[in-house]
C-alpha cells in the first residue's frame, strides 16, 4: 500500500503561472474550494520572466486602437489558423483584466495623462503593450500572487502532479509528490484546471526553465483529451548566443519595439529583403519610412523589424547560413547607435543589466548578437474557447498548455493577456461544474493511486542504467537539429526514430540517491512527459505538408491557403503513450468577423 | 577555453551534512549555476538546488559563494581568482531541506500577513489616474525578485534565531514601504510595521542593500522613510487625521 496523504477540493489547479493564478482567484470568488499546486514556489513561475508587456487595445495611446484591430491583428499574426471565437474572446475582455490588475495593487509605466502607457510590439498595428520597463511578467505574477494570498487560497508549492485520475470518463483527482520530501499526495477534485504552460526544454537553444517539459500537455494526452496545433512552435527571433552558458536567453522584443533594428555582417538592415507579400500593405517599404512610424503612426507604416516572430526567425536563420552572421552565429541586434543611453536604460534595465552581468557588453554602446531561440508553444490542449473546458468531462486548459488562440503564430504580449482572460474563463467555469454537481462526485479508485505511485517509483528499483541528464540532452539536441525552424520529412522521421530509442533508455533509466529533493529523480519522471510532447510535435509536423507561421516545411514551403488553411492537425494518445493524429476542420469564423480579416489599411 | 573548476558543496540535511569536493569542466563565460549542474550532470545526479530563469529573474538560486549571500546565475566563474576552488553553502539563515535547498516558508508567512492594497476613497475602481513621478517610489520596491538574500543577510535574525517571530525582514518592510507610497493605497499600515512586524529592531545597518541583486535601496529609500512617517503618526495625530483624505505626502 501506497502511503500518502489526501486533501479534497472543487477545484484544483496545476500551475502557479498568470493563468494558474488568474484561474484560482475565478474559481475561489465563484465559491469553490481551490487548491494551486505547483513544481516551483510560488512566485517563480515562468510568468516571471515575461518581459515586454501585455497586449490589450485599451486605446491609451492610440484611441483609433479596439477589439477589432487587436483580433484582426491576433488573427493575420497566426495566419488565420486560430480559433476565432478565442481570438474575439481574447481581443474584448483584455482591457478589463489589465485594469483588474491595476485595482489589485499593479503598478504599470504611466502616460503623460496618468493612465497605463503602451508599447509597440511585432504585429500590433498600435502601441498595445501595458508593461512596467521590461520587467512585466514579474508585476503581472507578484499582483497576481499577492492576491492569490490575500484570498486565503491554498497552495501546493514544490509539489510535481505526475498523474491525473479518472472516474470512469470524468476527472476524479490527481496524483502527485513533494519535492522537499518526495511523499504522495492525492487531490480528490471533480475538476483540474491545466495551467502548466510550455514545452520548450525539449530543445536545446531555448529561452524556457527546467518547468517547460509539457507536463500539462502530457497529462491531458492520458486522460484522453485532444492536442491542437503541436506543429507550431515559437522560435523567438532574439536569444543571446553568446558565450555559450547563456545561449537561447530571451532578449525582449521591445528592443525592437523601442527602436532597435537588426543588421548582418555587412551592416545591411536585412529585414527589408524579407517583407511576405501577406504583410506587405501593412509595413514600411523603406528604412525612412520605418524610421518615422516611431513617433507617427498615422502616415507611416511599421518597419521590416517589427513583422511578426515567424518572419524574423526565418529571416535571421537564413542571414546565418548563407554566410552574414555575427562571430558567433547570430545577427546584431542595435539599439546603440539608435537611440540615447539614458533612452535605453529607462525603457530596457533588465536587458541593459542581462548584457552587463552574463555578456559584458554595454548595449548602449555596442549591438548584441542574437539569433532565433525556442520560445513559446502555440498548440496545446483543445478547449471550447468560452469555457476553457477539454473534451474530458472535468478538465479544462488555460494559458500556453491552451490551444488554438494563437493559430500558427503568436504575436508578442499576447500570451500574457491570454492568462488572464482564458485563465478567469477557466476558474469561472470549473467552479459552476463543480456546484452543479449533486452528491454523485467521481471517485479514486485505490488501485490506480497504486498504479500511479508504483509508476513514480520505479526509477529507484533499477541499477545501472542510464542517467536521465544524458537522455534529455539526447533529446535537446534531436530536437534542436530536426524539429527545429526548418523541417524536412526524412529528417523529422529520423528524429521518430530517435524518440523511440531514447523513451526505451528511459524504461530503463535508473536514479542514484533517496525520495527527498532529488532533481536526478524528478528530471527522470519529467523525461516520459516531454518524450510524449516531442513525438507529438514530430508527428503533426510531418502531417502538415505546407508553410506557415510556426511551421517550415522545407519539402513544402508554399502556404497552402486551399486545403491546409482549412484543417486543424489534431494529436491523440492512449495511456500508454501510443501517439495518433487526424485532420479536422477549422471553425469559421461568422460574416462579420471574417469581413474584419479582410479589412486593409 | 574549457577547464577544470574545482568546487566544495555543503551536501547533508537538516541532521547535518559536510563540504564535499568536485572537480567538474566548464566554459567561457559560466556561471556557478552551470557548474552545479554540471556536478548534478556528471557526478551526483541527487544534488539539490534550486532555479528557473538562470537569468536573475525569478530569485530561486541564491546561496552563499565563498561566504557572500547571491545569485549563483549571476555570479561569473571569470570572477572568482583562477585555481582556487569555490565554495557553495545554502543560506544559513534558514533551515535547510537538502545540499543547497532551504526552507524558506519564514518569508512566505510574512508575505500573508501584509494588509493587501486597498484602493484609496478618491478612486475606488480602476482605471486609475496617477503620475509615473507618483508611482516611480513603489515601482522601485516592486523589481524585487524575492530571492530572500536580503532577509538572509540581516544579522537580526541571522544572528538570533527567537527573532524570527517578532521581525518581518527587509523585504517585508520594503512592502511595507511600496503599499504607503502606492499613490492610490486607501490604507494605514505604519503603526502595524513599527508595532507588530518589528520595524524598530532594524539599526540600519544597510546589509541588506549590499546585497540586493535588484539593486534596491531597500535602507535609504524604504526602510529609513518609513521610520519617519512612524514617527509622524506616533507624535502628530492631528496631521495624521487630517492627510489620509489627500494624496499622500512624499
Ligand atoms: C523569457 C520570456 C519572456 C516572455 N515575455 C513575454 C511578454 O513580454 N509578453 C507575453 O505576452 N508573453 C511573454 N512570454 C510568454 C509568457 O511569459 C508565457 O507564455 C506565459 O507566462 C505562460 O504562463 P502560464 O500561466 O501558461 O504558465 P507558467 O507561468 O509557465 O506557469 C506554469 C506553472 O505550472 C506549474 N507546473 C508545470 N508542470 C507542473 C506539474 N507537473 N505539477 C505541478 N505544477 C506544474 C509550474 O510550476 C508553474 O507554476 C515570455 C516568455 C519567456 C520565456
Ligand atoms: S538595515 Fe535593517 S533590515 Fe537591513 S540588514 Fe540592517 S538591520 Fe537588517
Ligand atoms: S529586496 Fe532585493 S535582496 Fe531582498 S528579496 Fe527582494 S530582490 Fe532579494
Ligand atoms: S535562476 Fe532565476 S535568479 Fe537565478
Amino acid at each position: 500500500m501506497a502511503d500518502y496523504e489526501k486533501h479534497a477540493y472543487d477545484v484544483v489547479v496545476i500551475g502557479a503561472g498568470g493563468s494558474g493564478l488568474r484561474a484560482a482567484i475565478a474559481a475561489h470568488e465563484a465559491g469553490a474550494r481551490t487548491a494551486v499546486i505547483c513544481k516551483s514556489l510560488l512566485g517563480k513561475a515562468h510568468t516571471v520572466m515575461a518581459e515586454g508587456g501585455i497586449a490589450a487595445a485599451m486605446g491609451n495611446l492610440y484611441p483609433d486602437d479596439n477589439w477589432q484591430v487587436h483580433f484582426r491583428d491576433t488573427m493575420r499574426g497566426g495566419k488565420l489558423l486560430n480559433h476565432w471565437r478565442m481570438a474575439e474572446l481574447h481581443a474584448k475582455e483584455a482591457p478589463e483584466r489589465v485594469w483588474e490588475l491595476e485595482q489589485w495593487g499593479a503598478l504599470f509605466d504611466r502616460t503623460p495623462d496618468g493612465l497605463i502607457s503602451q508599447r509597440d510590439f511585432g504585429g500590433h498595428r498600435y502601441a498595445r503593450l501595458a508593461h512596467v520597463g521590461d520587467r512585466t511578467g514579474l508585476e503581472m505574477i507578484r499582483t497576481l500572487q499577492q492576491r492569490t494570498v490575500s484570498l486565503g487560497i491554498d497552495v501546493y508549492m514544490e509539489c510535481t502532479v505526475t498523474d491525473l485520475l479518472k472516474d470512469g470518463d470524468r476527472v476524479a483527482g490527481v496524483f502527485a509528490y513533494w519535492r522537499e520530501s518526495g511523499r504522495f499526495i492525492v487531490f480528490e477534485t471533480p475538476t483540474v484546471i491545466l495551467a502548466t504552460g510550455g514545452i520548450g526544454k525539449s530543445w536545446k537553444v531555448t529561452s524556457n526553465s527546467w518547468e517547460y517539459t509539457g507536463d500539462g500537455h502530457a497529462l491531458a494526452l492520458r486522460a484522453g483529451a485532444t492536442l491542437v496545433n503541436m506543429e507550431f512552435v515559437q522560435f523567438h527571433p532574439t536569444g543571446m548566443v553568446w558565450p555559450p552558458s547563456v545561449r537561447g536567453l530571451l532578449v525582449t522584443e521591445s528592443v525592437r519595439g523601442d527602436g532597435g533594428v537588426l543588421r548582418n555582417s555587412q551592416g545591411r538592415r536585412f529585414m527589408y529583403d524579407y517583407i511576405p507579400d501577406f504583410f506587405k500593405a501593412e509595413t514600411s517599404d523603406s528604412e525612412a519610412e520605418g524610421d518615422r512610424w516611431y513617433t507617427d503612426k498615422v502616415n507611416n507604416r511599421r518597419p521590416a523589424e517589427l513583422l511578426p516572430r515567424d518572419e524574423v526567425a526565418r529571416a535571421i536563420n537564413n542571414e546565418i547560413k548563407e554566410g552574414r552572421g555575427s562571430p558567433h552565429g547570430g545577427v546584431f541586434l542595435d539599439i546603440a547607435s539608435r537611440r540615447s543611453p539614458e533612452y535605453i536604460k529607462k525603457r530596457l534595465p533588465s536587458m541593459y543589466h542581462q548584457f552587463m552581468e552574463l555578456a559584458e557588453v554595454d548595449i548602449t554602446k555596442e549591438p548584441m548578437e542574437i539569433g532565433p531561440t525556442c520560445h513559446y508553444v502555440m498548440g496545446g490542449v483543445e478547449v471550447d474557447p468560452d469555457s476553457a473546458a477539454s473534451i474530458v468531462t472535468g478538465l479544462y486548459a488555460a494559458g500556453e498548455v491552451a490551444g488554438g488562440m494563437h493559430g500558427s503564430n503568436r504575436l508578442g504580449g499576447n500570451s500574457l493577456s491570454d492568462l488572464l482572460v482564458f485563465g478567469r474563463r477557466a476558474g469561472m467555469h470549473a467552479a459552476e461544474f463543480a456546484s452543479g454537481l449533486s452528491s454523485a462526485r467521481p471517485q479514486i479508485a485505490a488501485a490506480d493511486v497504486e498504479a500511479a505511485a508504483a509508476a513514480a517509483l520505479e526509477p529507484f528499483e533499477r541499477e545501472g542504467g542510464e542517467n536521465a541528464y544524458s537522455i534529455h540532452q539526447s533529446l535537446q539536441q534531436v530536437m534542436q537539429d530536426l524539429v527545429g525552424i526548418i523541417r524536412r520529412e526524412p529528417e523529422m522521421q529520423e528524429a521518430l526514430a530517435t524518440i523511440n530509442d531514447l523513451r526505451a533508455k528511459t524504461a530503463h533509466l535508473s536514479v542514484e540517491g533517496h525520495r527527498q529533493y532529488n532533481p536526478g529523480w524528478h528530471l527522470a519522471l519529467d523525461l516520459r512527459n516531454m518524450l510524449l510532447v516531442s513525438e507529438s510535435v514530430a508527428r503533426a509536423a510531418l502531417e502538415r505538408k505546407e508553410s506557415r507561421g510556426g511551421h517550415t516545411r522545407d519539402d513544402y514551403p508554399m502556404t497552402d491557403n486551399d486545403y491546409w488553411g482549412k484543417r486543424n492537425v489534431i494529436v491523440e494518445a492512449d495511456r500508454d503513450d501510443h501517439v495518433r493524429v487526424r485532420q479536422q476542420p477549422l471553425p469559421v469564423p461568422p460574416p462579420e468577423l471574417a469581413a474584419l480579416l479582410e479589412e486593409q489599411h | 577555453m574549457a577547464y577544470d573548476l574545482k568546487l566544495r558543496i555543503w551536501r547533508g540535511d537538516a541532521s547535518g551534512g559536510e563540504l564535499v569536493d568536485y572537480s567538474v569542466p566548464v566554459d567561457e563565460g559560466e556561471v556557478v549555476l552551470d557548474a552545479v549542474h554540471h556536478v548534478q550532470a556528471m557526478a551526483s545526479g541527487d544534488l539539490a538546488v534550486r532555479w528557473n530563469c538562470k537569468a536573475g529573474k525569478c530569485g530561486s538560486c541564491s546561496a552563499e559563494v565563498n561566504g557572500r549571500p547571491r545569485l549563483m546565475c549571476l555570479a561569473r566563474l571569470s570572477t572568482f581568482p583562477p585555481g582556487e576552488p569555490i565554495t557553495i553553502t545554502p543560506l544559513r539563515t534558514f533551515p535547510v531541506i537538502r545540499d543547497l535547498v532551504t526552507d524558506v516558508s519564514f518569508n512566505y508567512v510574512k508575505a500573508a500577513q501584509v494588509p493587501a492594497f486597498t484602493p484609496s476613497k478618491d478612486q475606488p475602481q480602476a482605471p486609475f489616474r496617477m503620475q509615473q513621478v507618483d508611482v516611480e517610489r513603489s515601482q522601485e520596491f516592486r523589481k524585487c525578485i524575492e530571492c530572500f538574500l536580503c532577509q538572509n543577510t540581516c544579522h537580526v535574525i541571522r544572528d538570533h534565531e527567537d527573532n524570527k517571530e517578532a521581525f518581518a525582514g527587509p523585504r517585508s518592510f520594503i512592502r511595507y514601504a511600496e503599499l504607503e507610497m502606492h499613490p492610490n493605497d486607501g490604507l494605514d499600515r505604519r503603526r502595524l510595521v513599527q508595532e507588530e512586524r518589528g520595524l524598530g529592531m532594524c539599526n540600519i545597518t544597510k546589509c541588506c542593500t549590499e546585497v540586493c541583486p535588484e539593486s534596491i535601496k531597500i535602507t535609504d529609500n524604504a526602510i529609513i522613510p518609513m521610520k519617519e512617517r512612524v514617527v509622524d503618526v506616533k507624535y502628530d495625530p492631528v496631521r495624521f487625521l487630517s492627510r489620509r483624505g489627500r494624496t499622500k505626502p512624499g
